[in-house]
């Protein structure tokens, strides 16, 4: 009862930091895809690269959060960024390559070998082979590693209330500082129902960039 | 045309080198189905598929309509050569109307004219374009995909066609069916063919000439009865079986063993007719043929003499008959089914067109055999 007051009391604040939240995942996914699906298509053409990217991006997400985040103030502070939205987007950007470029690559890897030489033997070029049939046929599989990078992420953001990149993992901080249940379970119930709704949006969107014939 | 000259293929591993194709030399004709034939690592992929460069040749020419073709970059080369795979490849994600367009569209042709050029490809193969243009290749039978295949690669006209086993997935029957399909479309459309195949019978019944392939060479090139009634050696004979002979029956049409002067009868005629007839043919057999001239039965000679009354007191029935348009295998198997020396053929209305013996079938498949030993 306690919280719905709490929630409705401090309605546009809430909505507030869920814009926060929801502007540094979607930056900083929206940049993982600008470079994590070129470097997946990249890699596709290299087996010993590709082990070593993916290994690498692999790795990447094996630091805590916390601790990236703390690698971070002294390299960015040179430019007065030390704490804040940037270092928030930046650990994002790279906790997001290992879904979507691990998908990237598979999914192009993936695409029958028959329709590559059906494309290269009707005299496709290798950039009319991409995106007219390696990477519509790709979308259904990145689109999947852009969710789980968005879901994962929205996790990774709450923490970043503490070097002060707000959100709504500022609710959850407060919480705890000040011994607010209301606080707490407001942010964490926000935190989760926020990943929710974005899961079920980007399988929406998944749904409607599938080209047709691959429905099923 | 298509000629290759002392076309070769050589892969370097660390530790040795292998020769895929070995100074393959052969021309094939325009308008003409060449089969590539062996076992399977024989190099008659390799072969093929240097033609388009899917694997770039290690030395010799290619040469297309007289023109070499090393002067073409590898991407225009391609779009000229219509290309068939086994695996059929139709994209996925593009309903059938932009599989074909692909590559009209590559080379620039109006939209409007790619699309006519679809809707009519779909309607040679016999399926309806309005039905059909717009489906994807997943709702779409394997019979069906690949004849959707076939005609992609026929879209933009190539003089030339590349294809490799594309019947090779399909069921047996549906294989026959498109088979013939393809043959009747290839005696109007008159393209120059590769095909691969590692099929004797598949190669005896496409092909105008024959290539067999050892280890990368050509063991024989010739037309089909060449091939079968004259192996060039004993691998040949081997590859193309003991019962190459037997094979041989799908190369002859009833038509051409066909005895037209057996004397024939209608229902209506008096044994002392039938003499007559018999006599002057100097058959044994006499067919009863009804007001239409179609066959419903026979008498013999024999029978004939001294006989009296009606010729329908006498007459046998014909067990079965065969149009003349049936290969002798069909015929052949038409004999052994009723246990019979000959039997009628019809033409296409219907109507007696002579009978087969089994003495005229094996003359005409002896006879091959010394028209060349008299070459």
């Amino acid at each position: 009862m306690e919280i719905i007051q709490f929630i409705a009391n401090n309605w546009s604040s809430i909505l507030g930091m869920a814009f926060e939240h929801i502007t540094i995942v979607g930056v900083a996914v929206g940049l993982a895809i600008l470079t994590g699906v070129p470097i997946g298509i990249a890699i596709t053409q290299n087996r010993r690269v590709a082990d070593t990217v993916l290994y690498v991006a692999s790795i990447i997400v094996t630091i805590p959060s916390i601790a990236l985040f703390g690698l971070m103030i002294p390299i960015l502070s040179h430019i007065g960024q030390g704490i804040g939205w940037l270092p928030a987007v930046i650990a994002i950007l790279l906790y997001s390559q290992l879904p979507i470029v691990r998908n990237t690559y598979t999914a192009i890897t993936n695409v029958d070998p028959a329709l590559r030489e059906a494309a290269k033997g009707m005299g496709m070029t290798a950039a009319q082979r991409l995106w007219q049939v390696e990477i519509p046929i790709a979308v259904p599989v990145i689109m999947a590693g852009v969710r789980t990078a968005v879901v994962m992420n929205i996790d990774v953001a709450a923490i970043a209330a503490y070097i002060g990149a707000g959100g709504l993992g500022v609710l959850i901080s407060r919480g705890i500082s000040q011994t607010d249940p209301r606080q707490l379970i407001t942010g964490a119930l926000a935190v989760s129902l926020l990943a929710i709704v974005a899961d079920w949006a980007l399988l929406q969107l998944q749904k409607r960039l599938t080209p047709a014939g691959l429905k099923h | 045309m298509i000629q290759l000259e002392n076309l070769t293929k050589t892969f370097t591993l660390p530790s040795t080198t292998i020769v895929a194709a070995d100074k393959v030399n052969m021309t094939v004709p325009s308008g003409e189905i060449c089969v590539l034939l062996g076992p399977s690592g024989c190099g008659k992929t390799t072969a093929l598929k240097m033609i388009n460069r899917l694997i770039p040749p290690t030395s010799g020419r290619i040469l297309i309509n007289g023109e070499d073709t090393s002067g073409l970059n590898d991407i225009e080369l391609r779009r000229q050569i219509g290309y068939v795979i086994q695996q059929i490849g139709l994209f996925p994600n593009m309903t059938v109307e932009q599989n074909i367009c692909v590559v009209p569209k590559m080379l620039g042709w109006d939209i409007k004219r790619a699309k006519a050029r679809a809707a009519e490809l779909i309607d040679l193969v016999g399926l309806d374009p309005r039905q059909f243009l717009h489906r994807y290749p997943k709702e779409l039978s394997g019979g069906q995909q690949q004849r959707i295949g076939v005609i992609r690669a026929l879209a933009a006209d190539p003089p030339v066609m590349l294809m490799d086993e594309p019947f090779g997935a399909i069921d047996p029957i549906n294989r026959e069916i498109i088979q013939d399909e393809f043959l009747k479309m290839q005696a109007e459309l008159k393209k120059t063919i590769m095909f691969v195949s590692h099929d004797i019978d598949e190669a005896v019944k496409m092909g105008d000439k024959i290539a067999i392939f050892r280890a990368g060479k050509i063991e024989q090139f010739d037309a089909p009865d060449k091939i079968l009634a004259h192996p060039a050696n004993p691998f040949v004979a081997d590859f193309v079986g003991a019962d190459r002979t037997l094979k041989r029956l799908r190369l002859v049409t009833a038509e051409e063993v066909t005895d037209r002067n057996c004397p024939v009868v209608s229902r209506r005629a008096t044994p002392q007719e039938a003499r007559n007839a018999a006599r002057s043919s100097d058959s044994r057999i006499i067919v009863v043929i009804d007001a239409d001239h179609r066959p419903v039965g026979y008498v013999t000679a024999e029978e004939m003499e001294g006989a009296d009354g009606s010729i329908t007191d006498f007459a046998h029935a014909l067990p079965a008959t065969v149009p003349v348009r049936a290969d002798l295998r069909a015929v052949v198997s038409e004999m052994f089914a009723n246990d019979v020396m000959w039997l009628a053929c019809t033409d296409d209305k219907g109507r007696f067109a002579g009978i087969v013996t089994q003495p005229a079938v094996t003359a005409a498949l002896g006879e091959t055999y010394k028209r060349s030993e008299m070459n």
